[in-house]
């Protein structure tokens, strides 16, 4: 093998890396919204996830059926579909089931795997036990070759620009917006922004139904690299609460870097060793670092 | 008289002793062979639930890994099993006889060094109480140390439930892979696949199940379980008090550990197998909702929620497959949302005030009211040991003020 | 540094959070037997300097010596362990438990795992718990569960908590907050009464009640000592009274 080959898969393996990156930056992004906003371990994240997959399942179905001259395009709008119902089933969930558990963490913990275990189910008996995968555009298909033996999946790169779109839109909508605004707010003394007329039930739930809607758009970039199916979320529900965890639960900017952290170290060492060594690895390594350093990479010191 | 009734109720006995009594007594003459086995699988859970009330009702940390402690107990006994079926005249067909299958096939051409401990049951009996405990105390020590704990250490253990099952699926030649080990004959020459056997392990089962219920009890009425109970509502007093609060939890993580690891060797000698399957993260999970049906509180319900979670799964995984999952989705949802304290909180809050109005009702309205505070005295422990309901425990009526205050 | 008499030496004490300095290279010498109280606005780092002292918050320089004694490297139960009591803002007490219970489970024997799994309560316990519960006032509350005291009650059970560790340092966080009149009168006796074999810092903020108790008052502002003294000197100095007093 000659150098150039060794760099050249070193590189691909780096591309498929970014798509698991992709994947988690998404799921943990929008946990780490919730976690960090509300204190609330949505056990149910990934099947939100799904619902976004599911999403853009039904809509590829339809147009293929009642309109197959617009394959080429519906994607796009498909995407903002699969946050929108994802959003709407947070909104439910959160009016639901969340609001009456705030305080009780470990509660909301169990009451959210009853939630993620009942979703499952759902799927199995309305969707089916099947995976099913959505027909993509033609131009999501095939690879780009910029040099000799170096194909880089057109599907990955799209999928990671949807994450960075994302990724930017979330971060500016936090610090810019007045959603932010009130967001900061609650996360900094709750009572306080309740006295100055910030409605924090409000709030409260706009913030955990966005969270769903990213992991909807998850799901939308998940259909692009894999199948879905009823646990197809549950899949990445440790992992996902490992980057937001190891980020540094308030910190998104940890969240990203973590989630390219553990994308990288699980894709590359899939390379010399087998997949679930691999994950093995990688979780150990994630395990062992937050037991020396639990706050994550990314916290502050607080005066309490 | 009386005051052996008082005694009795106060430190929980009386219902322990229900608790034996339908175990020990009306199970084995009310079922079969087969069922009794069955009751007797279902109780190696009570072993996890019982752990899960001392660590997540009293210690008030959540561990989403149990099933970590309870494979790796079942394991190390299934180990010693596996190497006694695997002698080489019975695998003289291998192309290496004298290794357990799983490793012929995956083409192990020797028993790896770290199996050879478990040719001695006296090891193996270390093992399976001491792997899990020496895991559950690194683990534990490290994260309470650090003051990690809430939701952080719940993902942590579940985490290591993940890393544990892709360990034993992905190396397949030490493990059995996701099979697990199966086709488990004799425990030192006695054929545990019997009829004669599997009641006596069941009785074996019933018995090491009360001891533990009797010493988590004992833990429950020492300063230690004062201790526990006051660091769950205030750990800076308790941590100002001059105790070191990290090690008292990781006490109770490693007790948890134990009880979950034994639970789980038993599982291995009653059904003849230990797989993957009863280690990862649904396993796991599920193992806390025994408890939380039971009432987290409580000792004795915590098995009779075992018993009943493991019952209707059996019922209704067979009969309804897709509605189980609904049902054990409203089960986590509605343990939390509707009765946190399960059904030992609703005898206490429901059936023992209405068994103490009928008691009172014939003795005209001359009669004292009982009073609250006092601890269930024997007699108004119902008999009718069938139902479920009665899981009477004294130490529900502290947890049910603990959860109002909570809420 | 030095050696000194002092049973409490704090020198050059600095915390800062991400920057901002709660507490400033601070000073403070507590006798024996002295009951010291510490004023001073809002902010000024009076509770973080008790949570300094106690190990609550760690310190980013300086030293606290007790009894001459490197305090700043230990954990908060050694801390309490060497004699260094803690009394919280709002009372910490376990509403659950009786109050014979919440003074037990305070008395200074089975401190470990295993020594709590064999702690009894004998004799010298009992006899102990009667004391200080005579010395609060509770001692006809004993089978009451905590819980349902009056806040007045839950404040002086908690400081018996602390006497029955005997501590040689007594540390009080605003210990009449919430109280009646006549419930500061009773405290200002018994804090009198517990300083006599023992060191007291109390932070509060009626002066009323800091005349009654103070053999000396320390005023903190932005993290540093403004004054210094007793009672009279601290309220004459225009420095106080601008920051503090005045307003």
């Amino acid at each position: 093998m000659s150098f150039d080959e060794i760099y050249n898969i070193a590189l691909m393996q780096g591309f498929a890396g970014l798509s698991l990156f992709a994947v988690l930056l998404l799921m943990g992004l929008g946990l780490a919204i919730i976690f960090g906003q509300m204190g609330v371990i949505n056990m149910a994240h990934g099947e939100f996830m799904t619902i976004g997959a599911y999403t853009i399942f039904l809509l590829s179905s339809l147009t293929e059926t009642y309109a197959p001259g617009l394959i080429q395009a519906y994607f796009p709008f498909a995407i903002v579909c699969a946050f929108l119902v994802a959003f709407a089933f947070g909104w439910l969930a959160e009016w639901a089931l969340i609001r009456h558990l705030y305080k009780r963490p470990l509660d909301t913990l169990l009451a959210t795997w009853g939630l993620s275990l009942g979703m499952q189910q759902a799927f199995r008996t309305i969707i089916g036990p099947k995976e099913v995968s959505p027909t993509l555009p033609d131009w999501l298909m095939g690879s780009w070759s910029p040099a000799e033996g170096l194909d880089i999946p057109i599907n990955g790169m799209f999928v990671l620009g949807l994450t960075i779109v994302v990724t930017g839109g979330v971060l500016l909508a936090l610090y810019k917006s007045r959603w932010g605004l009130r967001v900061r707010a609650t996360v900094a003394n709750r009572s306080m922004a309740n006295a100055i007329g910030i409605n924090t039930t409000r709030t409260d739930r706009v913030t955990f139904a966005i969270g769903c809607g990213i992991a909807g758009v998850a799901g939308a970039a998940f259909t692009t690299i894999g199948s879905t199916g009823p646990t197809s979320g549950s899949l990445y529900i440790v992992d996902a609460f490992l980057v937001v965890t190891f980020g540094g639960a308030a910190s998104l900017w940890g969240t990203v870097v973590s989630a390219f952290g553990i994308a990288q170290t699980q894709s590359i060492s899939e390379f010399f060793l087998s997949g679930s060594m691999a994950k093995v690895l990688t979780l150990l390594l994630i395990v062992t670092i937050l037991m020396l350093r639990p706050q994550g990479l990314f916290a502050s010191k607080v005066r309490r | 008289m009386d005051a052996i009734k008082t005694w009795l109720g106060r430190s929980g006995l009386a219902s322990i002793a229900i608790l034996a009594v339908l175990l020990l007594v009306v199970f084995p003459l009310a079922m079969d062979t087969f069922r009794l086995n069955l009751v007797g699988k279902y109780l190696t859970y009570g072993f996890v639930a019982i752990g899960l009330v001392m660590l997540w009702g009293y210690g008030g940390v959540l561990s989403l890994g149990q099933g970590v402690f309870f494979g790796l107990g079942g394991y190390a006994m299934a180990m010693f099993l596996k190497l006694e079926a695997s002698d080489p005249e019975s695998t003289k067909i291998q192309s290496t006889p004298g290794i357990p299958d799983f490793m012929d096939w995956n083409q192990l051409t020797e028993l790896p060094l770290w199996w050879e401990p478990f040719n001695s049951f006296g090891f193996t009996l270390f093992a399976v109480v001491a792997v899990p405990v020496l895991l559950a105390f690194s683990i534990s020590y490290a994260m309470f140390k650090r003051r990690v704990g809430g939701v952080y250490f719940a993902i942590i253990t579940q985490a290591v439930a993940l890393i544990l099952t892709v360990l034993i699926i992905g190396q397949q030649g030490y493990t059995g892979g996701v099979n697990g080990m199966t086709d488990l004959k004799t425990l030192m020459g006695w054929d545990i696949r019997t009829d004669e056997a599997k009641t006596l392990l069941y009785f074996l089962t019933a018995a090491l199940l009360l001891g533990a219920i009797l010493l988590c009890r004992w833990i429950q009425l020492s300063k230690l379980g004062t201790l526990l109970l006051a660091m769950r509502d205030k750990e800076d007093r308790v941590r100002f008090s001059g105790y070191d609060v990290s090690m008292f939890k990781v006490f109770a993580f490693c007790l948890a550990a134990a009880l979950s690891a034994i639970g789980g060797a038993m599982f291995t000698l009653q059904v003849g197998f230990m797989s993957p399957s009863f280690v990862g993260i649904v396993p796991s999970i599920e193992m806390v909702i025994f408890a939380a049906v039971g009432g987290r509180m409580s000792l004795v319900g915590a098995v009779y929620g075992a018993l009943l979670v493991n019952f209707g799964k059996t019922y209704f995984s067979e009969t309804f497959p897709d509605l189980w999952l609904f049902l054990m989705a409203a089960l986590f949802i509605g343990v939390v949302m509707a009765f946190p304290n399960g059904l030992a909180g609703l005898y206490e809050s429901h059936v023992k005030p209405w068994l103490a109005r009928r008691k009172q009702a014939p003795a005209g309205s001359g009669g004292e009211p009982p009073s609250a505070s006092t601890a269930p005295a024997a007699p108004t422990v119902p008999h009718t040991t069938t139902s479920s309901a009665a899981a009477p425990a004294a130490d529900i009526h502290l947890g049910a003020k603990v959860s109002s205050q909570s809420a | 540094m030095s050696n000194t008499d002092f049973v409490l030496a704090v020198e050059d004490l600095t915390v800062s959070f991400d920057g901002f300095k709660a507490i400033d290279s601070l000073n403070l010498y507590v006798d024996r037997g002295e009951l010291r109280v510490v004023i001073g606005p809002n902010g000024a780092g009076k509770t973080t300097l008790l949570d300094l002292i106690c190990g609550k918050t760690k310190a980013s320089a300086g030293s606290i010596k007790f009894k001459n004694q490197e305090m700043t490297r230990l954990p908060e139960h050694m801390i309490v362990r060497a004699g260094i009591g803690r009394k919280f803002q709002t009372p910490s007490i376990y509403e659950n438990l009786s109050v014979f219970k919440n003074l037990e489970v305070s008395f200074p024997r089975g401190r470990g795992v295993f020594g709590a799994l064999g702690f009894k309560c004998d004799d010298a316990v009992k006899a102990k718990v009667d004391e200080v519960a005579g010395m609060i006032g509770l001692a006809d509350r004993l089978d009451l569960e905590a819980g349902l005291l009056s806040h007045g009650q839950k404040q002086w059970l908690e400081i018996g908590m602390l006497l029955m560790q005997d501590p040689e340092l007594l540390m009080l966080d605003e210990p009449i907050a919430g109280m009646s009149a006549r419930e500061r009168e009773l405290t200002a006796d018994l804090l009198n009464r517990i300083c006599q074999n023992r060191s007291v810092i109390v932070i509060e903020h009626d002066m009323d009640f800091v005349a009654r108790i103070a053999h000396k008052v320390t005023v903190m502002h932005q993290g540093k000592i403004l004054a210094e003294g007793s009672m009279d000197k601290v309220q004459s100095d225009p420095k106080v009274i601008d920051v503090y007093l005045g307003h």
